[in-house]
């Protein structure tokens, strides 16, 4: 499995970064245009910005190790293999939940109200991985399959070490792209994590042409 | 009294009524290693069972066999003695479920079972353990009494 193709992320140059910055823009507004379809109301996204942290910094983000979130993640199959994970703060989950279902709910018992807003929420999450795995496949002509998304809502830490971790590796540095979708005047922060294998990172900017 | 934070793949170590703090452990483990007679005592927070031997420039703390031999160099210099040392774990949980779980998925349970093993090895003797199960945990180590708090979202604190 080790070999010096690997491109660990903190090697990226800013040309590369700027390739993978495009596709999370296309990705993203792929997912707000799916977002505004079913919501049936206009959904706006800020640019995504592509930074590369320290791993252990990476819960700061959402607040800390310690912050209560949703994390929705993917696991994706095919010619890149990877993860995507996409977080949300426990305001911006409700808020999103909110949206997507009706009052009604709230006088359904409060468990069944709860397993409806997880699947909504997983809902959420593979429609929003899977518009960014269709950018990221047409643009480097890769079949690449998602996973059912599964769903958690616990410490950022826990779940972002679990979604960073590869087979019998992690690395020090993780790529995040982080977009903000609003309806109106109600901001949802969402935080989309891709995280490729080193294998797959090689071969996608191969294929992007920025290896 | 001092309240020393261990960030993910990293470790301290802290004496008398300090308090050592691992926050958002989930399939990682968090090592407690305590002498009761000098009231020394270290935290690690691993990621991964074991160190591969053909990557350079590795951080020892990220995984439990480095992590661990590094915890007890630093402990045996803050004048904590080997043979005195006794062990609290927590952490090594699953996360997410997934329909095929391969053993990607299953880490935590791997990590709890690798680090259990290197202590036995060392001949430290595990006094607690919380592990397993599938929610994070945070980890508050009080060394003026070897007291481990393990804090989660998903119910009451709990003493090991």
């Amino acid at each position: 499995m080790d070999n010096e193709k690997q491109t660990e992320v903190k090697e990226l140059s800013a040309l590369q970064l700027d390739a993978l910055k495009e596709v999370a823009n296309i990705g993203a507004g792929n997912a707000a245009t799916a977002f505004s379809q079913i919501l049936e109301q206009k959904i706006d996204m800020s640019v995504p910005e592509v930074s590369i942290l320290p791993l252990n910094e990476v819960p700061e983000i959402l607040g800390g190790p310690d912050t209560l979130i949703a994390g929705i993640l993917v696991k994706v199959v095919g010619d890149a293999s990877g993860k995507i994970l996409f977080a949300l703060e426990e305001e911006s989950a409700d808020r999103l939940t909110n949206m997507l279902l009706d009052e009604r709910l709230a006088l359904e018992s409060e468990n069944k109200t709860e397993k409806i807003e997880n699947s909504t929420l997983e809902e959420m999450g593979n429609i929003l991985t899977n518009s960014y795995l269709n950018a990221l496949s047409q643009m480097t002509d890769f079949s690449l399959l998602p996973s059912v998304p599964a769903l958690a809502f616990d410490m950022a830490g826990a779940i972002l070490e679990v979604a960073f971790l590869q087979v019998g590796h992690i690395g020090d540095y993780a790529l995040v792209v982080e977009t903000e979708f609003w309806n109106g005047d109600e901001s949802i922060e969402g935080h989309f994590f891709f995280i490729p294998t080193p294998e797959s990172l090689n071969k996608i900017l191969a294929q992007l042409g920025v290896n | 009294m001092k309240k020393i934070r261990v960030k993910m793949a990293d470790l301290n170590v802290g004496k008398e009524d300090d308090i050592l703090i691992t926050s958002g452990l989930g399939s990682c483990v968090g090592i407690a290693l305590y002498d009761p007679r000098t009231k020394v005592g270290g935290l690690a927070h691993i990621m991964l069972p074991k160190a591969p031997n053909n990557r350079k420039n590795n951080n020892p703390a990220k995984y439990a066999d480095t992590a661990i031999r590094l915890l007890l160099d630093e402990l045996e210099r803050a004048r904590a003695s080997k043979r005195r040392l006794v062990a609290k774990i927590a952490g090594g949980a699953q996360m997410f479920k997934f329909d095929n779980a391969n053993s990607q998925m299953q880490i935590g349970a791997r990590n709890a079972e690798a680090v259990k093993e290197i202590l036995k090895k060392e001949k430290i003797k595990l006094l607690a353990e919380d592990v397993g199960k599938d929610y994070g945990r945070t980890m508050e180590f009080h060394l003026k009494d070897n007291k481990v708090l393990i804090k989660t979202v998903k119910g009451e604190d709990q003493v090991l």
